[in-house]
C-alpha cells in the first residue's frame, strides 16, 4: 500500500512539470507555431523563479514565504515570456524557419539557466548550497486538513500549490479551445492563417499572444521543478529531458490539454517505473525510461493509422504566414 | 428615387507593376436587384476587377461608388461593411470545422459561443433561399458544391447585399449548377445584387439579366440577355468571329489499343477504393472523353494506366500492332513511357505535375529524354532545344525565350509546353487531364485541334474534361466516372449534357 502511495505521488511529483509544459505548447501550436523552444523557456522559467525567490531572501531580514511566492512566480513568467518574445518575433514578425528558432531557444534557455545557477551557486557559497527554504515551504504547502484524510487525501490534497494550478490551467484551456470565440479564433489560425486572415482575424496578434502564453505556463513547469519538486535548490542540467517530453505529450494529447492531465499522469508513472522494478541492471534501467518515448511513438502511428482530421495536427503548424504570398 | 445602381464602377485602371495592366479604363454598372454576369477570356480582368470590389486590390485610378455613395474598399472589412461579399473560386474554408463554426469565423459576438443560438439562425437564413446545409456538418466530408453552399451562407450570414461569385460553375455539375442558379433566383427575388464570374457562354445566356464583357482587361461593353446570343457574346469576347465547332471527323481503322479489365486502385491510406472494377477498352483513331466531378477517380485511372498508381489488382493490355499484345500492369512508368504512351496531366495548379517551375523550356523537354543521346556521360541538349522551339513556335507560345523558366510563363503558355511535349513525341496511347483548364478559347480549340490530329494519326486519345459541352463536341464515346465506378460509356454524338450529369451524380436523379 505505502509503494503504491509512493509510486502515485512520484508519478503526479515528474507528470506536472510535463503537464505545465505540454498545455503550454499546446497553446502555442494551436495557433500554428511550433515552439520547440519550450524545454528552453523551461529552464529559464526555472532559473529565473530560483534568483527571484534567492535575492528577495537574501535581501530581506525575515522573508515571508507569501511575498517570496509572488515574488518568484513573477520574475518566472517574466523571463518566460521573453523566451517566448524571442521565439514570437523572430518567426512571426521575422519569419524565420520555426524548427531552428526553436533549437535554437532551448540551447540558450539550457545555457542560460545553468550559468545563472552557477552564478548563484557561487554567491550562495558553493554548489548545491542554494537554499531559499522559505519560498520553497510556501509552494510545498499542502491542503491543511484535507490532507490528512488517510490514504485518499494522501493521494488528491498531498500536493503544493502549483500541482493544482497546472491541473486549473488544462482545464481552463481546454474549456477556451472548444467553448468560446477566442479559441475558435486560435484553432482558425493555426488550421489556416489566409482563411482566418479574410475573415478578419488578426493572424499576427493570435499567434503572438498564444506563443507568449504558452510560453508563461511552460514556464511555470520549471518553476515547479525547483521549488516543489528540488525544494528550492539548483542543479546544473537537473531538469534533463522533462521538456521534450511535455513536446512528446503534446502529440500524445492529440492537441487536448484535458488528454494531457491524463498523458502527463502516464508519463510521470513510466518516468519513475524503473525505481520500483525491483533487480533492474543499469542498462535495464535506461531501457525502462524509453517508454514514454515508446508510447509517444506508439499513439503516433495508431491516430495516423485512424487518420481523423480532428486528431491531426494543426494544418499549418510550423509554416509562417505572409499576406501577400496567396 | 432611389439609388438605380447598387455599384458603379468609373474608369478603373488596375496595373501590376510598369507593363502589365489588368484593368485599363473600365466602366460599368450593377443595378439594384439584378443578375450582372461578366464574360471575359482567361486573363481578361475579370477577377481583378472583382478583387478590387472585395477589398484584395486597391485601384490605381477611377472611382467606385457604393449605393451612390464613393467608396474606399482598403481591405476585405471595407467590403463587408459595404455589404459587398464575394465568393472566390478557392474557397476559404476551416476543413475540421463545421459550417456552422465557418459561418461564424472572425465575427464579433459574445466569447461565450451559444452554438444553440447560431445554428438558429444560420437555419433561419438557408430556409429563407432554399439551401441545403447542415450547419453541424465538418467541412471535410463535404462535396464541393456543399462547401460552396457554405460560402455563400456565410457571406449572406454577414449581412452582404451584394454577393460576387467568381466562376462558381466550375466545379458542380449540371444539376448542381441548376440548384445554385435556383438560389440564386431566390436572393434576387429578394433584392440582392448579384455579379457572376464566368466564361460559359450557356450558364450566361440562362441566368444573368445584363452581361458586361471584358476583353484583355479592356471594358467591351454590356448588352441585354434578352437581345444576346452565344455568337454575338463570343464576337465580343474574342473580338472577331470564331466558330465555335471543333471538326469532329469519323473514326477511322478503329482497332482496340488498350484495354483496361477490372482495375482496383486503393486509396493512399488503404481505408476505402477510389477505383473500383474499372473494365473499357480505348481504340486507335478515336478520342475516348473522361467525364466526371474532379475527383473521382480520374487522376488515379490515367497514373495507373501509366504505371504511376499502386493497382490493388487488375489487367491493363496494351496492343501497338494489331496482333501483338503487352500487358502493362507487371511494367514500370519508364518502360511504359518507351511504348509510347503519353500522359499530360493539368492540375489545379498547372505546374505540380509534368513540368519543373524553376527550370526553362528546354529543361523541361529535357525531363523525357535526358537518357537518350549518343554520349555516355553528358546529356545531349541540342535536340530538346529544337523541340521546345518547335512547341514555342507551332504552339505560340509567348515567352520571352527558351532560358525562361517556366514559373514565369502565364498559366495558358506553361499549359501548351506541357502539352506540346507529350504530344510532341508521336505517342501511341496520349492522356491527357484538364489539357484547356484556364486557357482561351484561341488556345483551347488550337489544343483541340492537336487533339483531332493525333485520332487522325491513329493514336487512341484519352481525354479528361471538365467542360461537357466541349467533350460532347470533341470526343466520339465519353466514359463518365462516379465515386471511382464506371457509371456509364456513352456515344458523344448522340448523347446529351443531362444524361452526363446524371451519370455523373451516379446514376441517379438528385433529390
Amino acid at each position: 500500500m505505502n509503494v503504491l502511495l509512493a509510486f502515485i505521488q512520484g508519478a503526479i511529483g515528474q507528470g506536472i512539470t510535463i503537464l505545465f509544459g505540454a498545455t503550454g505548447e499546446i497553446v502555442t501550436e494551436k495557433s500554428g507555431n511550433l515552439n520547440l523552444g519550450i524545454p528552453g523557456i523551461m529552464y529559464m522559467g526555472g532559473i529565473a523563479g530560483l534568483m527571484g525567490a534567492f535575492f528577495y531572501e537574501k535581501g530581506t531580514a525575515s522573508p515571508s514565504p507569501a511575498m517570496g511566492l509572488l515574488v518568484s512566480m513573477l520574475t518566472c513568467l517574466a523571463a518566460s515570456f521573453l523566451g517566448g518574445l524571442i521565439y514570437s518575433v523572430l518567426t512571426v514578425t521575422l519569419r524565420a524557419n520555426q524548427n531552428v528558432v526553436g533549437l535554437a531557444l532551448t540551447t540558450f534557455g539550457t545555457g542560460f539557466a545553468n550559468f545563472f545557477g552557477g552564478s548563484i551557486s557561487k554567491i550562495a557559497g558553493g554548489v548545491g548550497q542554494i537554499s531559499v527554504a522559505s519560498t520553497a515551504s510556501a509552494y510545498r504547502a499542502k491542503i491543511p486538513v484535507l490532507s490528512g484524510i488517510p490514504f485518499v487525501g494522501k493521494i488528491l490534497f498531498n500536493y503544493g500549490i502549483l500541482t493544482y494550478l497546472a491541473i486549473i490551467i488544462s482545464v481552463i484551456v481546454t474549456l477556451v479551445i472548444l467553448r468560446t470565440r477566442t479559441g475558435l479564433h486560435l484553432v482558425a489560425v493555426g488550421e489556416s492563417p489566409a482563411t482566418a486572415d479574410a475573415a478578419g482575424i488578426n493572424v499576427n496578434r493570435y499567434k503572438y499572444v498564444a506563443t507568449l502564453c504558452g510560453s508563461m505556463i511552460a514556464g511555470l513547469g520549471g518553476l515547479y521543478f525547483v521549488m516543489d519538486y528540488l525544494g528550492g535548490t539548483w542543479s546544473n542540467n537537473g531538469f534533463g529531458d522533462r521538456g521534450w517530453l511535455a513536446v512528446a505529450l503534446v502529440i500524445l494529447a492529440l492537441w487536448n490539454p484535458a488528454n494531457a492531465i491524463w498523458g502527463a499522469l502516464l508519463f510521470g508513472a513510466l518516468y519513475i517505473l524503473y525505481i520500483y522494478i525491483p533487480g533492474l541492471s543499469r542498462a535495464n534501467q535506461e531501457l525502462v525510461k524509453m517508454l514514454p518515448y515508446l508510447v509517444t511513438i506508439i499513439v503516433l502511428v495508431l491516430t495516423s493509422k485512424r487518420n481523423k482530421p480532428e486528431n491531426q495536427p494543426p494544418a499549418s503548424l510550423g509554416l509562417s504566414y505572409f499576406r501577400e504570398e496567396r | 428615387m432611389a439609388q438605380e445602381y447598387a455599384i458603379e464602377l468609373k474608369n478603373v485602371t488596375k496595373r501590376f507593376g510598369e507593363k502589365v495592366i489588368a484593368n485599363d479604363n473600365v466602366s460599368l454598372n450593377l443595378r439594384k436587384g439584378e443578375i450582372l454576369a461578366i464574360l471575359g477570356e482567361n486573363g481578361s480582368g475579370k477577377t481583378t476587377l472583382m478583387n478590387m470590389l472585395s477589398g484584395i486590390y486597391f485601384p490605381d485610378e477611377g472611382q467606385i461608388i457604393v449605393n451612390g455613395q464613393e467608396a474606399l474598399i482598403r481591405s476585405p472589412k471595407d467590403a463587408f461593411d459595404l455589404k459587398i461579399g464575394m465568393i472566390h473560386q478557392h474557397f476559404k474554408l476551416i476543413e475540421i470545422m463545421t459550417a456552422a463554426q465557418n459561418i461564424i469565423l472572425g465575427l464579433k459576438g459574445p466569447n461565450h459561443l451559444d452554438m444553440k443560438a447560431i445554428r438558429a439562425s444560420i437555419e433561419e437564413l438557408t430556409n429563407r433561399y432554399g439551401f441545403d446545409l447542415e450547419p453541424d456538418r465538418k467541412i471535410y466530408t463535404m462535396s464541393v458544391s456543399q462547401k460552396q453552399t457554405v460560402e455563400i451562407v456565410k457571406v449572406l450570414y454577414r449581412g452582404a447585399d451584394i454577393l460576387i461569385l467568381d466562376e462558381p460553375t466550375a466545379v458542380l455539375t449540371p444539376q448542381e449548377t441548376e440548384k445554385l442558379f435556383d438560389v440564386l433566383r431566390n436572393m434576387k427575388k429578394a433584392g440582392k445584387s448579384i455579379i457572376i464570374i464566368t466564361h460559359k457562354l450557356n450558364e450566361v445566356l440562362e441566368i444573368s439579366d445584363r452581361v458586361s464583357v471584358l476583353r484583355k482587361g479592356r471594358y467591351i461593353g454590356t448588352v441585354d440577355t434578352c437581345d444576346a446570343t452565344a455568337e454575338s457574346l463570343t464576337e465580343m469576347m474574342v473580338g472577331e468571329k470564331v466558330t465555335l465547332d471543333i471538326d469532329r471527323t469519323e473514326p477511322v481503322d478503329v482497332r482496340p489499343c488498350l484495354e483496361v479489365k477490372g482495375l482496383n486502385v486503393k486509396s493512399a491510406d488503404g481505408t476505402r477504393n477510389v477505383l473500383s472494377d474499372i473494365t473499357f477498352t480505348a481504340n486507335t483513331g478515336e478520342i475516348l472523353g473522361i467525364a466526371g466531378i474532379s475527383g473521382n477517380g480520374q487522376k488515379e485511372l490515367l497514373e495507373s494506366i501509366a504505371r504511376l498508381q499502386e493497382m490493388e489488382s487488375g489487367e491493363i493490355k496494351f496492343y501497338p500492332e494489331p496482333g501483338s499484345c503487352i500487358t502493362l500492369e507487371d511494367k514500370k512508368a519508364d518502360e511504359v513511357l518507351q511504348m509510347g504512351i503519353r500522359m499530360a496531366f493539368v492540375p489545379e495548379d498547372r505546374l505540380g505535375m509534368g513540368l519543373v517551375a524553376s527550370m526553362d523550356i528546354t529543361d523541361n523537354m529535357m525531363l523525357r529524354s535526358y537518357n537518350k543521346g549518343d554520349n555516355p556521360v553528358f546529356t545531349d541538349r541540342k535536340t530538346p532545344r529544337e523541340l521546345a522551339q518547335r512547341v514555342v513556335d507551332k504552339l505560340e507560345v509567348v515567352t520571352p525565350g527558351l532560358t525562361t523558366p517556366v514559373r514565369r510563363l502565364s498559366g495558358g503558355n506553361v499549359q501548351k509546353v506541357l502539352v506540346g511535349r507529350e504530344i510532341a513525341s508521336g505517342p501511341k496511347v496520349l492522356m491527357v487531364a484538364y489539357p484547356v483548364r484556364g486557357l482561351d478559347i484561341n488556345s483551347s480549340y488550337a489544343i483541340y485541334n492537336l487533339l483531332n490530329d493525333q485520332k487522325k494519326k491513329g493514336s487512341a486519345v484519352l481525354c479528361v474534361g471538365e467542360d461537357l459541352d466541349v467533350l460532347l463536341d470533341l470526343c466520339d464515346r465519353i466514359l463518365v466516372l462516379a465515386g471511382g465506378r464506371i457509371s456509364g460509356i456513352v456515344d458523344a454524338r448522340t448523347s446529351t449534357k443531362e444524361e452526363l450529369g446524371i451519370l455523373m451524380t451516379g446514376g441517379k436523379e438528385e433529390a
